[in-house]
């Protein structure tokens, strides 16, 4: 591994889908960077690309109906072409991923014990099923699973959500991976759950020293858990930097309509939250210009550049922190300016 | 477990008297007239009409017969009167009119038959549907994909005494591959037994592999986009442990559950299979028997088959609860 490097490097993917009605540009350039030991969250709503750009990186698309370009290096290793026997061995070895629904992600007819046994001798094939149980029980174990032994035996349907979701981490976490995906972790559960399995994470970050990649609707729980935040929109990046940044700098419009409509504990209590007007963009149709132009409050049309030209993910230059870049036609100052007067004041809690 | 098979089998027990009632209640009912029918072309004269009537017991109440009928199961009874009686032990369930035959040993003959003619087939047709139908999901939109879906188009729509009677034509008669379908006891020759076979294992497994192929595939393509597939994949498994031990089990159960009832079904007489290999089984029976009115063998018939089917129920209900660890059966359920 060079260590020159960061861990996980995607640059310029587009994922691009052939269907009935026509081609989906799913994901439409997207690039990151994660070290091991952080986290990024992928933020945007349904059909921004989000999934699908993390599906991608675990080669887990339908590879007929799919095309894709760019980059993706894992460790210094490309996995964008790369044959399917090798993307198969690092799955689950150096990249695993958890999904969001407990009750359909793991197989209903295994016993959680076998669907765990499963996962480490897969990668493990030398290994007894003694040492492999032995594994998968101190797994339960560490997630925080009572009574494992019983527990080991049972299918998943008589595990509690939260419970199940646990079993699901410690699946992933099995093989030790370095990347661990997780797809709306949390979304299923209710909110006590959430914090709880949140924190296990956590944790287990620090402890496992992998890259967490966290795909969520919910900035709320991004502004808990990650150390960066990609903001998507219509299959693009509209805002990228770190959690301070986005939370307390946005710039992007959408990023603005996030944050507006999430409940704060310190803004004013009888304040509406604001939803964004209108619904995501069709990715067989995607609108000219700005994808977000059709609902953005600020988009300058009528010649204005924004359902013309597609705007550039670019630094911000009046900012004295590095590593904020955001894809909007406004000016810089004005974006600040509309921030802080409008936005801040609704209040988030960081 | 217990309690779920006890509730069941008297479910069953239930399910059997109703019918039983029911296919009395219609025989009377009916234009039925057993006595002119055994008399023949040769018409009776009254008196002689009168007295098989009379013989038959068939002048007494509908009820007082049934009764009888019943008592006959279990205990055993004397059919007729006077020097022309008929000793019927139990269980007894009345005589061939016809041929005085004690329908009891009527059965013991052809329902073997049938049973051979339907578990032989079954086997086929479950093992090469199932197999072409996963095989088919699995290469969704190949060659082969595409060649099945068609050919279990035309198998579908073909009936038995079409296909069979061309298969005999050729494999049998023209090429000589095949022995003529004949019924020889697998406990005396079971080479013989599966030779005499062959020919309607075959015919039925084309026909009816036809209908699995299409359930089957449909079943496993549902089966791969399922979250618990996408899992598999992402841990890291090989494709033919994602297809075999993680898709398959979930794909399979309800086509267990179709396969149950059809073989349930079947049981109670594979008529038309039975007279175009002109094997003497039980549905070839039954219907000769509806011809001639002969009240004790459609009986006997019908009740086998309904029998057949609540016992298939039963079986198929069990098989789910073992194949699906999220069934729980009868009171275990919450």
């Amino acid at each position: 591994m060079n260590d020159q490097n960061p861990y996980l490097e995607v640059q310029d993917l587009r994922v691009r889908f052939a269907t009935e009605d026509g081609e989906i540009r799913a994901v439409d350039g997207v690039s990151f960077a994660l070290e091991r030991g952080q986290t990024l969250g992928i933020v945007g709503e349904s059909g921004s690309g989000k999934s699908v750009t993390s599906l991608a990186i675990m080669g887990l698309h339908n590879r007929k109906k799919t095309a894709m370009s760019g980059s993706v290096r894992l460790g210094g290793r490309e996995l964008i072409g790369m044959p399917e026997e090798q993307l198969r061995r690092l799955r689950g070895q150096d990249v695993a991923m958890i999904f969001q629904d407990s009750l359909t992600a793991l197989n209903p007819f295994h016993k959680i014990g076998s669907q765990l046994v499963e996962s480490y001798r897969i990668h493990h094939p030398q290994a007894s099923k003694a040492e492999a149980r032995k594994r998968g029980l101190e797994m339960l174990d560490r997630v925080g699973i009572p009574n494992p032994i019983k527990r080991f035996e049972q299918y998943p349907h008589e595990f509690s959500g939260g419970m199940r979701q646990r079993a699901m981490i410690a699946m992933s976490l099995v093989n030790d991976p370095n990347l661990l995906i997780a797809d709306e972790p949390t979304t299923a559960l209710d909110v006590t759950v959430q914090a709880q399995i949140l924190d296990l994470l956590e944790d287990l970050q620090r402890e496992f020293h992998s890259a967490v990649i966290l795909i969520t609707h919910d900035l709320g729980v991004v502004s808990q858990v990650a150390d960066e935040v990609l903001v998507m929109y219509g299959g693009r990046v509209a805002e990228y930097g770190t959690v301070e940044q986005i939370m307390r700098q946005a710039q992007h419009p959408y990023t603005w309509g996030l944050l507006a409509s999430m409940p704060s504990l310190h803004g004013d209590p009888d304040a509406d939250l604001l939803p964004i007007k209108g619904n995501p963009p069709s990715l067989l149709n995607v609108p000219a210009g700005c994808v977000f132009h059709p609902r953005c409050a600020y988009a300058m049309l009528n010649g204005g550049p924004c359902d013309i030209e597609v705007p550039q993910l670019l630094p911000l230059s009046l900012s004295a922190q590095p590593g904020h870049t955001v894809a909007c036609h406004l000016p810089e100052r004005e974006r600040v300016r509309t921030y802080e007067e409008e936005i801040a004041s609704v209040g988030v809690a960081l | 477990m217990l309690r779920f098979l006890v509730r069941r089998l008297l479910t069953a027990v239930l399910t059997l008297v109703a019918i039983s009632m029911t296919v009395f209640v219609l025989f009377f009912l009916g234009p039925a007239d057993p006595a002119s029918s055994m008399c023949g072309s040769k018409a009776c004269t009254a008196a002689q009409h009168d007295r098989i009537h009379k013989a038959l017991g068939l002048d007494r109440p509908v009820t007082e017969q049934y009764t009888d009928y019943m008592k006959g199961i279990f205990v055993g009874r004397q059919i007729g009167e006077g020097s022309g009686a008929i000793d019927c032990p139990a269980p007894c369930l009345g005589v061939d009119f016809r041929t005085s035959e004690q329908v009891k040993s009527v059965i013991g003959r052809t329902f073997p038959v049938t049973a051979s003619i339907v578990f032989g087939g079954a086997v086929v047709y479950l093992i090469f549907g199932i197999a072409t139908g996963m095989f088919a999901a699995v290469r969704r939109g190949t060659v082969f994909d595409r060649f099945s879906s068609g050919a279990s188009l035309v198998f579908a729509s073909t009936q038995i005494f079409f296909l069979g009677s061309l298969l005999l034509l050729i494999l049998v008669y023209t090429l000589g591959w095949l022995p003529g379908p004949s019924y020889i006891s697998p406990f005396s020759d079971p080479i013989g037994w599966v030779g005499g076979m062959l020919l309607p294992w075959i015919t039925l497994g084309l026909i009816n592999s036809a209908q699995y192929s299409r359930l089957s595939r449909a079943q496993m393509i549902e089966t791969l986009s399922e979250d618990f597939v996408r899992t598999a994949r992402a841990k890291g498994a090989k494709i033919k442990a994602v297809y075999f031990r993680h898709a398959l089990r979930a794909a399979i159960t309800p086509i267990v559950t179709i396969a149950g009832v059809d073989v349930g079904a079947q049981l109670g007489g594979a008529a038309i299979t039975e007279t175009t290999f002109s094997l003497p089984g039980m549905g070839k029976t039954a219907v000769k028997a509806v011809t001639d009115q002969n009240l004790a063998v459609v009986m006997a018939v019908v009740l086998i088959g309904a029998l057949a089917i609540v016992i298939a129920n039963v079986v198929v209900d069990a098989l789910y609860a073992v194949i699906d660890p999220r069934v729980k059966l009868g009171s275990e359920a919450k």
